[in-house]
C-alpha cells in the first residue's frame, strides 16, 4: 500500500530584505508578545521578591529592599572602646586593642571618625590623634589599635564611629526557624491533612457522577445537570452556618464529643467542591466520542469497564485541572477550615497560622516572609507537577 | 452459521420515523450493501443491527433467535465505523485485544489472535504503536483487525472507506473484498452512499430510501431491472437519463429513463437533437453533456478517442431494447 510520490522542486523563497527572524514580525503579534511579558512580569516579580527576602539575612531584610539583596549595603556603627584599666604594655609603649564590630564578622570597615557629625572621617587603615593622647587605627576587618607614648589614664572610653559595609549574605535560617520555632511547620501538615482529602474525595465521586451525567439514559437526567449548575451560584458564605448547625447535630446524633474533626471539614470542601467539579468533568467527557464508548460497548465492556478504560484516562487533562483549581482552593481556604476546624493550635492550618503570626510577629519580616513562601510553594509544586497533562490531543488517532 | 432476519422493524425518536416497517433476510455468509442518500436511515438500520439502537417495532432474529434486548456484545457482531473510533490511549496491540481481555481469553491465546489478524492485515509492525502515530489507512486496517480478532457471526461496516482518500479508498475496498472471501461464512453488512462500493463489493445491495426498502437484489439486477424511478437513478454512474413529456410519451411512458452507455450519437430517424455544452473525457470513455432543454443536461458516453465542440449541434438516439418506462408513481412500466 504504498505510492510513489515525487518530490515537488523547492520553490525558491523572494528576498524580502529583513532578517529572518523578523520576517514573522507584525504589529499584532508584537503587542501580543509584549502584553504576555508584561503579564510573566506582574506574576513573577513579587514571587521573586518574596523568595528572595526570605532567604536574606534578616537584619539587612529589615533595612533595605530585596532588590538590592546582591549589593553590598553600608550603615553606620558606633562602639565605645575600653578604659585605661583595658590598655596592655609592649616595649614602652601602651595599647589599647579590640574590635569594632565584637565577634560579628560579616561586614567591614570603610572608613571611621570620632564625631557624630563625621563618621567616614578616615578611611580604613588610617590613623587619627586621639584627644586623650596618642592615635587611633582601624583596620578594615574591623580590628582596631589605640597606642600612645604615655600610659592611659581615662575612666570613661572615647566612642568611634564607623562606616561598615555588609556583604550580601543568603540563609535559610529564616526557614528552619518558620518551620521549627513558630509552629509553621506542625499547621504545614494539618494543611495537607485537610488539602489532600479535600481535593481527592470530591474527584472520585465527581469522576462517577460526571459519567453518569454525560454517558448513561436515565429520567430526570437534564434536569439533574441543571441543578448542578444552579448549585454553581450558592454562595459558601450563605451555606455556611446552616450547615455548620446541620453537622454538629449530626455529631452530637453519633455521640461525638467535638465536631470539630477533619472528617468534617473534608465533608465541607467536598460539598462546595463538587458542582464545580461534576460540571466541568461532564462537559468534558460529554464532549469524548461517542464512538469510542459504542466501540466498547460492542466489544463487551460494562458501564464500569468503560468508565474505567475508556473515560477515565481520556479525561485526564479535565482531571487534573479540576484537582489544581480544588487543591489551591482547599489549601488558601481560611473560612471553611477557621469554621468546621476552629482556631485550636493543634489542628491550626497553614492560613489560619499566617493570621495568627501576622498578629503576634508582624514586625518579623522574616518569619512573613518564609511563611508565605512555605505557603505559596506547594501550589506551585502542584501545578508544575500537573501542567503537562493540559496537552491537547490526548484524543489524536482516535477518530478521523 | 449467522443468518440474520428483520421482520417489520421500526425505529422512531418520538414523532419522527426514521425506519418504516423492514423485512430483510440476509443469509449466512453474505455481503450485503445498504445504500441510500443520506437521511435514507441506512446508519440507522445498521446501528439497531448492532444494538447500539433499540428497536421500537418488529423483530430481530440472529440464526432464528430474537435478539431485540440482547446487548451488543451479546450478537455475535463486530463494527467497524466510519471515524475508526480506535481507543487513542491503547496501542494497536491493546486495542485489538481489548474485546479479548474483557472475555477473559488466556493471555496466550490472545496474543496468538492478535498477531495472526495483524499478519493479515500487515500490521505486525506496528503493534507498539497509539492510533495517533499512525496513518488513515492503517488506523482503518486496526479498526477492522479490531473486529477480525472477534471472529464474530456478523461484520458490520459504517462507511468505512469514507475518511479515506481514493487511492486507499481502492485499496482497502480490495482487502474488505479479501477479507469476505477468506471468511466465507461471517455475515458482512456493510453501509455506504457510494455505489461504486455498492457495487463492486456486494453479493446483495438494498437501497433505502427515507426509510424504507426501496428495492433488494444482486447488483446486476438492480442495474439491469430497477423497481422504480429511485433505484434507477441511484444505480450507475454516471445516473440515467431522465425524459419527461414528448419524448417519454412517444414511448407510453410517464418518465423515460436511458443510461448513458445506452445512448448513442447518430441521425436516424427519431433521433433527439441538443447542443453540446461540455465534455468530460476520461481516456477510455468521453462523456458529453448535451443540453436538451430539460433541467439536467443530458449525459452520453462516447468513445474516448471521439471529440466534440462545445456549442456544436449533436443528435442522440437510445439503443434498441434498452430503455426504462416508468408511470406516474415512479413503477416500472412492463412489457
Amino acid at each position: 500500500m504504498t505510492t510513489a510520490v515525487e518530490q515537488a522542486p523547492a520553490i525558491p523563497r523572494a528576498s524580502t530584505g529583513r532578517p529572518s527572524w523578523l520576517a514573522g514580525l507584525t504589529l499584532g503579534r508584537a503587542l501580543t508578545h509584549l502584553a504576555l511579558l508584561v503579564l510573566v512580569l506582574i506574576w513573577t516579580l513579587p514571587t521573586a521578591g518574596l523568595l528572595i527576602s526570605s532567604l536574606r539575612d534578616k537584619d539587612q531584610l529589615a533595612v533595605s529592599g530585596w532588590w538590592t539583596a546582591l549589593t553590598t549595603s553600608e550603615t553606620q556603627g558606633v562602639t565605645r572602646i575600653g578604659t585605661a584599666e583595658a590598655q596592655v604594655e609592649e616595649g614602652g609603649r601602651y595599647f589599647i586593642r579590640g574590635n569594632v564590630f565584637g565577634t560579628d564578622t560579616n561586614k567591614t570597615v570603610t572608613a571611621f571618625g570620632l564625631s557624630n557629625a563625621a563618621p567616614g572621617a578616615e578611611p580604613a587603615g588610617g590613623s587619627v590623634e586621639m584627644t586623650d593622647g596618642g592615635a587611633i587605627t582601624v583596620q578594615a576587618d574591623g580590628a582596631f589599635e589605640w597606642a600612645s607614648d604615655a600610659p592611659f589614664a581615662h575612666t570613661r572610653g572615647p566612642r568611634i564611629f564607623y562606616v561598615s559595609a555588609i556583604a550580601p549574605r543568603f540563609t535559610i535560617d529564616n526557614y528552619i526557624e518558620v518551620l521549627t520555632a513558630s509552629g509553621v511547620g506542625r499547621s504545614f501538615i494539618n494543611s495537607f491533612t485537610v488539602t489532600i482529602p479535600a481535593t481527592i474525595i470530591p474527584i472520585l465521586i465527581a469522576a462517577f457522577a460526571a459519567y453518569a451525567l454525560a454517558w448513561m439514559r436515565f429520567p430526570f437526567r437534564g434536569l439533574i445537570v441543571a441543578l448542578v449548575v444552579g448549585l454553581l451560584v450558592v454562595p459558601l458564605q450563605m451555606s455556611l452556618i446552616p450547615l455548620l448547625s446541620l453537622y454538629n447535630d449530626i455529631a452530637k446524633l453519633f455521640g461525638a464529643t467535638d465536631g470539630k474533626t477533619y472528617l468534617g471539614v473534608w465533608l465541607a470542601h467536598t460539598a462546595f467542591g463538587l458542582p464545580l467539579a461534576i460540571y466541568l468533568l461532564r462537559n468534558y467527557m460529554a464532549g469524548l466520542p461517542r464512538e469510542i464508548m459504542e466501540s466498547a460497548r460492542i466489544d463487551g465492556a460494562s458501564h464500569f469497564k468503560i468508565f474505567t478504560t475508556m473515560v477515565l484516562p481520556l479525561s485526564f487533562p479535565a482531571l487534573a485541572s479540576f484537582s489544581i483549581f480544588q487543591f489551591l482552593w482547599v489549601w488558601n481556604d481560611l473560612l471553611v477550615a477557621m469554621v468546621f476546624l476552629g482556631a485550636q493550635q493543634d489542628k491550626l492550618v497553614l492560613t489560619g497560622k499566617l493570621v495568627s503570626l501576622l498578629g503576634s510577629r508582624g514586625n518579623n519580616w522574616e518569619i512573613l516572609t518564609a511563611g508565605a513562601f512555605v505557603t505559596i510553594v506547594v501550589p506551585l509544586i502542584v501545578f508544575f507537577a500537573l501542567q503537562r497533562y493540559f496537552v491537547r490531543g490526548l484524543l489524536a488517532g482516535s477518530v478521523k | 452459521m449467522s443468518h440474520l432476519k428483520l421482520t417489520d422493524v421500526s425505529k422512531d425518536y418520538g414523532h419522527v420515523q426514521v425506519l418504516k416497517h423492514i423485512n430483510l433476510d440476509i443469509v449466512s455468509g453474505e455481503f450485503m450493501v445498504f445504500v441510500g442518500p443520506s437521511g435514507s436511515g441506512k446508519s440507522t438500520l445498521l446501528r439497531t443491527i448492532a444494538g447500539l439502537e433499540t428497536i421500537t417495532g418488529g423483530t430481530l432474529e440472529i440464526d432464528g433467535e430474537v435478539v431485540n434486548h440482547r446487548a451488543p456484545s451479546k450478537r455475535g457482531i463486530a463494527m467497524v465505523f466510519q471515524s475508526y473510533a480506535l481507543y487513542p490511549h491503547m496501542n494497536v496491540f491493546d486495542n485489538m485485544a481489548y474485546a479479548l481481555k474483557i472475555a477473559n481469553e488466556s493471555k496466550d491465546e490472545i496474543k496468538r489472535k492478535v498477531e495472526a489478524a495483524a499478519e493479515t492485515l500487515q500490521l505486525s509492525k506496528y503493534l507498539k504503536r497509539l492510533p495517533g502515530q499512525l496513518s488513515g489507512g492503517q488506523r482503518q486496517r486496526v479498526a477492522i483487525g479490531r473486529a477480525i480478532v472477534r471472529d464474530p457471526k456478523v461484520f458490520l461496516f459504517d462507511e468505512p472507506l469514507s475518511n479515506l482518500d481514493a487511492a486507499l479508498r481502492v485499496a482497502t475496498r480490495l482487502q474488505i473484498a479479501k477479507l469476505h472471501q477468506e471468511m466465507s461464512k461471517s455475515t458482512m453488512i456493510y453501509v455506504t452512499h457510494d455505489q461504486v462500493e455498492a457495487m463492486t463489493l456486494a453479493d446483495r445491495i438494498c437501497v433505502l430510501r427515507d426509510g424504507m426498502l426501496e428495492q433488494v437484489g444482486t447488483p446486476m439486477e438492480l442495474y439491469e431491472n430497477p423497481q422504480s424511478l429511485f433505484v434507477a437513478g441511484f444505480i450507475g454512474s454516471p445516473k440515467m437519463n431522465f425524459f419527461n413529456g414528448a419524448i417519454a410519451g412517444k414511448y407510453g411512458a410517464e418518465t423515460l429513463g436511458v443510461r448513458p452507455e445506452h445512448l448513442e450519437i447518430s441521425d436516424r430517424e427519431g433521433s433527439w437533437s441538443g447542443k453540446v455544452i461540455h465534455q468530460e473525457n476520461l481516456g477510455s470513455d468521453n462523456f458529453i453533456y448535451i443540453d436538451m432543454g430539460g433541467e439536467e443536461p443530458v449525459v452520453v458516453r462516447a468513445d474516448g478517442a471521439s471529440h466534440y465542440t462545445t456549442g456544436a449541434p449533436i443528435s442522440i438516439a437510445p439503443m434498441a431494447n434498452k430503455t426504462y418506462r416508468f408511470d406516474k408513481a415512479g413503477k416500472p412500466i412492463k412489457g
